[in-house]
């Protein structure tokens, strides 16, 4: 469940903020023949001044190729690359004021700390005096300034990603690009670090691109959320349109736990569509994707919008039998099956005897015709 | 009564750690027993013999008359005159020593620019296609160093197919005189220890995390940049090692100029096997010898413990 933040519900970017990276319409390919893979198939995304936009999807999706198209390590096939307005598609990675946090930190082992942090400064020409400074300045951001000599072998995990984020940092990019910073860190570690983070974006005031493929670090930590699979870029949107309004069903079945069934749509009308739940029962689901027509469709809702009735209360949309009972810390999902064999997921603080017969209520405006 | 037996205990665990320690130590030196032997025999036992006889006269038809001299290392740096026995300072054999220096030296460094490329060529290729560039870099070994380098010399001869070509095409109207020359001796060099030199700085460059080249231009360095500050000082193992192994074969080279140089100017390997043939004076020839090894140990004393320095502070 995603916390309840302040900010705007819309996916579209660009309300008074100016882009800052646009991809339009970017194919990438590898290899040749048979063997050859589509790691982008047209991909066009904005992405605003300072915001923090993640990229989630499986393994394999084409997040790690979307980020280096972006840095410049690879060029794309088709499509334009545009940063701050100016087409940036066909220059090398030295000349973009983009730079990247690596997964496996990528730290020069043959350098102190400190001078990792100031190679890019270094590079560009800066004034020694100005290296030191902001090498100085970026030690204090992350808090290793104890450690500015040390050599990066003799950090923990945590901290060599600490440096590798100053390190990024310090040429003050137009845009940060971080693949999946925090998977190889512990559970804790990478809570810090996700706080750490989100703070260090709002003090430099960067665009951050973060790729993860933990929904729930997705979730926590966006301003938006580009949700992709094999290729492609499925849904945009802050974190409550995505786990509240997938627009389809790869979207909804990937953030969260969900409940996908079929049903039959009778009419939409101005408060939603009815349509018919197995069983029978009938309901009113929110319809956002655009062309559903009648007929057979896919609804679905989250285990924490529904709760359990008597079999036999009216409130109840759904009735089935209980099944398993899975305690989790803050309450128990409770497995319900349906007559014909459908399995739903209900969050409940109660649960009933192994089973017995129960309703199921859906809370109002939470069910969801799904895109297929 | 507690008191006591605890501090028994430990002891005995003390003792025990110290038998293990000593016992492992004793293993290691097993393992270490049969190069150490193999040196012994072979190593050690010619050079003392080495020493002993540059300390001795000369025989008159090769061998030597057990009779202590310095003559030897004299010889080296004076000349005596034969009519009145006076001593003069000759730098004839400095020369030499200063030529092999030279030729080994520029053989290194080209063999570095040369062996560089192709030790990165080879490090960025997939993993299983690897094996096969590397067969091929040793493919010269299977064929004996004598036999390689008469081809060069076929190869680069008057009549030879470079100035076949040369002169066939029209490009030079006389043949391109490079056999018997210090370039001959050059290009035979490199050609015999170009691998000696790849494989060590492919072994570093293989470990390389392509990752942090990648991260080197990330942060705004250009590709020169990149080689200098990330690629050279994290091949460092490699290149000192590589250079090692290029450098003092060189330096003691014996058929290479011999048969490309034509032998007409000496290199060291070339002037100690003439002592011990057609010159006939073994003293003066395990003295050269001898003074070829301490150069080469000088030079790789100081080689190493700066390029070591260099190798602490990258780390
Ligand atoms: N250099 C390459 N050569 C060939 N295929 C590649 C290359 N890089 C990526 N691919 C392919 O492109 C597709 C997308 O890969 P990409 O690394 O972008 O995925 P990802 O979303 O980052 O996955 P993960 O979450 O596992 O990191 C994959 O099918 C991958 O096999
Ligand atoms: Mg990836």
């Amino acid at each position: 469940m995603p916390p309840e933040r302040n900010r705007t519900e819309t996916g579209q970017p660009g309300q008074g903020k100016a882009v800052m990276v646009r991809a339009d319409g970017v194919t990438k390919t590898f290899g040749r023949g048979a063997s050859m893979v589509t790691a982008l198939d047209r991909v066009s995304l904005s992405i605003n001044e300072n915001e923090f936009l993640t990229l989630l999807g499986p393994s394999g999706c084409g997040k790690t190729t979307l980020l280096r198209l972006i840095a410049g390590f690879e060029l794309p096939d088709a499509g334009q690359i545009l940063l701050d307005g100016q087409e940036i598609g066909h220059l090398p990675p030295y000349q973009r004021p983009v730079n990247t946090v690596f997964q496996s930190y990528a730290l020069f082992p043959h350098m102190s700390v400190a001078r990792n942090i100031g190679f890019g400064l270094e590079m560009q020409g800066r004034p020694a005096s100005e290296v030191a400074q902001t090498t100085a300045r970026m030690l204090a951001l992350v808090r290793m300034e104890d450690m500015a000599d040390r050599r990066t072998d003799q950090l923990s995990g945590g901290q060599q990603q600490r440096v590798a984020l100053a390190r990024a940092l310090a040429p003050h990019p137009k845009v940060l690009l971080l693949d999946e910073p925090l998977s190889a860190l512990d559970l804790k570690l990478r809570k810090n670090m996700q706080i750490e983070l989100k703070r260090l974006q709002n003090e430099t005031g960067i665009t951050f691109i973060f790729v993860t493929h933990d929904q729930e670090e997705a979730l926590t930590m966006s301003d938006r959320i580009a949700v992709m699979s094999a290729g492609r870029i499925l849904q945009v949107g802050t974190p409550k349109e995505i786990y509240h309004r997938p627009s389809s069903r790869f979207v909804a079945d990937f953030i969260g736990d969900i409940n996908i069934f079929a049903a039959t749509l009778e009419k939409t009308g101005p408060d939603g569509a009815t349509v018919t739940l197995p069983g029978g029962g009938k309901a009113v689901a929110q319809v956002h994707a655009a062309g559903v027509v009648p007929g057979p469709v896919s609804v679905a809702i989250r285990p924490e919008d529904m709760h359990l009735t008597a079999a036999e209360d009216k409130s109840a949309a759904i009735r089935g039998r209980i099944g398993n009972v899975v305690y989790f810390g803050s309450g128990n999902n409770v497995h319900v099956t349906l007559a014909d064999g459908t399995e739903v997921i209900v969050r409940s603080n109660e649960a009933g005897a192994v089973d017995s017969p129960v309703g199921i209520a859906f809370s109002p405006g939470k069910l969801q015709v799904l895109e297929d | 009564m507690t008191d006591l037996s605890a501090s028994t205990v430990a002891d005995n665990l003390a003792r025990a750690r110290r038998i293990s320690e000593s016992t492992a130590r004793r293993r290691r030196l097993q393992l270490l027993m049969p190069a150490l032997i193999v040196i012994g025999i072979f190593g050690l036992f010619p050079l003392t013999i080495t020493a002993t006889y540059s300390f001795l006269s000369p025989g008159t038809y090769g061998g030597v008359r057990w009779e202590f001299s310095t003559d030897a290392y004299v010889q080296f740096l004076f000349q005596r005159d034969i009519f009145d026995d006076t001593l003069s300072f000759s730098d004839s054999y400095l020369r030499i020593i200063g030529r092999s220096v030279g030729l080994a030296f520029v053989t290194t460094i080209g063999a570095l620019i040369l062996g560089f490329p192709t030790a990165y060529f080879i490090a960025s290729k997939p993993p299983n296609q690897r094996n096969l560039w590397l067969f091929l870099i040793t493919l010269p070994f299977w064929t004996n160093l004598l036999i390689r380098t008469y081809a060069i010399l076929l190869i680069i001869r008057d009549e030879g197919l470079i100035n076949f070509a040369l002169v066939g095409s029209g490009l030079r109207s006389t043949p391109l005189n490079i056999l018997y020359t210090d370039p001959a001796v050059f290009i035979g060099l490199i050609y015999s220890y170009l691998p000696f030199m790849v494989l060590p700085l492919y072994a570093s460059l293989e470990k390389l995390d392509f990752k942090l080249v990648e991260a080197a231009y990330d942060l705004y360095a250009t590709r020169l940049q990149v080689l200098r500050r990330v690629i050279i000082p994290l091949a460092r193992p490699g290149i000192v090692a590589g250079c090692i192994l290029v450098f003092i074969p060189g330096l003691g080279a014996y058929i290479t100029p011999t048969l490309l140089g034509g032998g007409k100017k000496l290199m060291m390997g070339n002037m100690i096997a003439e002592q011990f043939g057609a010159s006939r004076n073994w003293p003066f020839g395990s003295a050269a010898a001898l003074i070829l090894m301490t150069v080469v140990m000088l030079a790789l004393v100081v080689y190493v413990r700066n390029s070591g320095q260099g190798g602490r502070r990258h780390g």
